[in-house]
């Protein structure tokens, strides 16, 4: 027990691990599978987007210069950045819309923690579930690229696994703004959030097209670095800039969890 | 620990900014007990409750639940508890027996063991036939019973049950205390809160009257009638603005040792007495002709009264 009790103590309480988190993701998925079609309308966004601009716009762009010499089309160039997004689109529905019903009108997580789940369980197991909603939009447009032949490295077997990352920073900063929403216009910010965060996220053109004042700020917001990781990634082109950019992404999905769990316990148990 | 109380409160206390909702209170619960907290809106009930519920830090006192400190053996705490809470929170995207599932996994009960446990759960709140629906539509005594079967999905050592019966028909209420009956015999001890007198004495075997955050009695409901109020209770109901002249000429009753007390209301006079047939004889001796006499047993609802405030005349 003694030996077990220390790791906690330094390490954050269940900042590794779901712990009873994973019920409250039963829960969800229990909701989920009664409106499975819900999320179909998430994933025909990016979907739409990588048809039209991709493709349409490609062809009057051509082919551009790609990894090792090589050239690839646009739409190759456009993939990993609507993957990305739609990492992020996911994610940020869930853990906005949804958590601030079930936290202000539903009143879910004020059963959940009349049993043992406590406000970080709460925190993580939500974050969790969004993170579960991104993976699943990536998870379909990743295939998606496979069949269009926009994987072109085998490092794209990461590609996942880094919208994955970039699901978990959303969340868990989604789910730590809700916490201070005070009603439904407030989600108008989210849009407006989201929309330029898609746009200049280095997703149709790369950071070099903007004057040096501008890539400064675009390189301060989190999409971009998802953007710079799977792009790197599915075109072959990893190097420690990689790291820099997961490591960002990391740093961001921490202070969300904290700061929401922070936050729960404040509306919650008072 | 045998003979420690499941309860134990000393000084306990909460404040919300500079409101002192629960002031320095003190109460304990054995074990197998039914509790009371009465007290009139704003009393500090729910406050108190969600404080044993380890949901709300408290402010400031000591306060065991089942023997651990609620500040840091909260899950713990709230594993061997069943809650009811004031407003119903239940799951209403799911069905009746998919919030049983749900909340029973909270408490990680393995899923073999929670199926059986749910259709005895079904049929203990009547709602077996329902089991499939959805929460929404169903009435509030249905959804009350539903939230007192998911409190008792982890088999609780201690069940907390705040107004279980506000807003229900008689009917419903009447089959709610059977349940809770049954509770009692099978020993699960339970904490009530109530706005409901005649709920205080069928149920609790011993409660605590709570008016702005603090305790102003305690006791069983008998013990209270005997120290707060008499045996029996005569009603006198004159015409219209009356009362107070009657009153004057009955203040007589108290000399002769008839009546403790005597109340005026606008409506009727209370005269408070261990023998109501004699306070009767003593009234029509003065011949004072009431347009009715009810003589009736004091009861927890005259207790209460008389604590929380009505204007008095002694
Ligand atoms: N979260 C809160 N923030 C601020 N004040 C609160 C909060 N919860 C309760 N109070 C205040 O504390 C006091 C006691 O409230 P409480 O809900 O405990 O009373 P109660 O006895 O349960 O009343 P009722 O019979 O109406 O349910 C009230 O004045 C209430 O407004
Ligand atoms: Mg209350």
């Amino acid at each position: 027990m003694s030996s077990r009790a220390l790791p906690v103590r330094v390490v954050p309480p269940g900042m590794f691990g779901l712990g009873r988190g994973r019920r409250l993701i039963e829960r969800d998925l229990l909701v989920a599978r009664r409106v499975w079609w819900v999320p179909l309308s998430g994933i025909a966004e990016p979907v739409f987007y990588l048809l039209s601009i991709g493709i349409g716009i490609g062809k009057l762009v051509g082919r551009i210069p790609g990894p090792h010499h090589t050239t690839i089309v646009y739409a190759t160039y456009v993939a990993p950045a609507l993957l990305a997004a739609s990492a992020m689109n996911g994610a940020v529905y869930e853990s906005t819309f949804n958590v601030y019903f079930k936290l202000k009108y539903a009143k879910i997580f004020d059963a959940v923690l009349s049993t043992p789940l406590e406000a970080v369980d709460v925190a993580r197991g939500e974050i969790a579930y969004a993170l579960l909603r991104g993976t699943f939009y990536a998870a379909i447009f990743v295939a998606m690229m496979a069949a269009l032949g926009d994987l072109v490295s085998v490092w794209a077997v990461l590609a996942l696994p880094a919208a994955m990352l970039i699901s978990f920073a959303f969340s868990a900063v989604g789910m730590a703004a809700t916490t201070y929403m005070r009603g439904w216009t407030d989600f108008d910010l989210v849009q407006l959030v989201l929309l330029p965060l898609f746009l200049f996220s280095t997703t149709f053109y790369p950071l070099s097209t903007y004057p040096r004042w501008l890539q400064l700020a675009v390189e301060c917001t989190p999409l971009f670095h998802g953007v710079s990781l799977v792009r790197a990634l599915t075109l072959g082109q990893v190097g420690p800039a990689a790291a820099g950019h997961a490591a960002y992404l990391v740093v961001m999905g921490v202070i969300g969890v904290v700061v929401a769990s922070r936050r729960v316990r404040v509306l919650l148990l008072e | 620990m045998p003979g420690e109380p499941l309860i134990y409160a000393r000084g306990l206390t909460k404040t919300f900014g500079s409101l002192r909702a629960v002031d320095a209170v003190d109460f304990s619960v054995t074990r197998g007990e039914a509790f009371g907290f009465l007290g009139p809106n704003g009393a500090g009930k729910s406050s108190t409750m969600r404080m044993i519920a380890a949901v709300s830090p408290r402010s400031g006192g000591d306060l065991r639940v089942l023997g651990l400190d609620p500040d840091r053996d909260g899950p713990t705490i709230r594993g061997r508890l069943g809650v009811v809470p004031q407003e119903d929170n239940l799951d209403l995207e799911l069905t009746v027996r998919e919030n049983l599932y749900v909340y029973g996994r909270y408490f990680d009960i393995p899923r073999r063991e929670l199926r059986a446990r749910i259709e005895r759960l079904l049929d203990f709140a009547q709602l077996s036939e329902r089991a499939d629906e959805r929460v929404e539509p169903l009435s509030g005594g249905m959804k009350r019973r539903l939230t007192i079967a998911r409190s008792l999905v982890n088999e609780p050592d201690l069940l907390l049950l705040d107004e279980p019966t506000t807003g229900l028909d008689p009917q419903a209420r009447h089959a709610l205390w059977d349940r809770l009956y049954r509770l009692k015999a099978e020993g699960v001890t339970l904490v009530l809160t109530t706005h409901y007198m005649d709920e205080a004495e069928q149920l609790c075997d011993r409660l605590v009257v709570m008016e702005g955050g603090r305790i102003a009695a305690e006791g069983s409901p008998r013990a209270l009638i005997g120290r707060y109020c008499t045996r029996e209770v005569v009603e006198l109901r004159f015409g219209p603005g009356e009362s107070e002249r009657m009153a004057a000429k009955l203040t007589g009753l108290g000399g002769a040792g008839v009546s403790e007390r005597i109340e005026v209301l606008p409506d009727r006079l209370l005269v408070y007495t261990d023998e109501g047939d004699a306070a009767v004889a003593a009234v029509e001796a003065l011949r004072l002709e009431p347009v009715s006499v009810l003589v009736r047993r004091g009861t927890l609802e005259d207790v209460f009264l008389r604590l929380t405030g009505r204007h008095l005349v002694d």
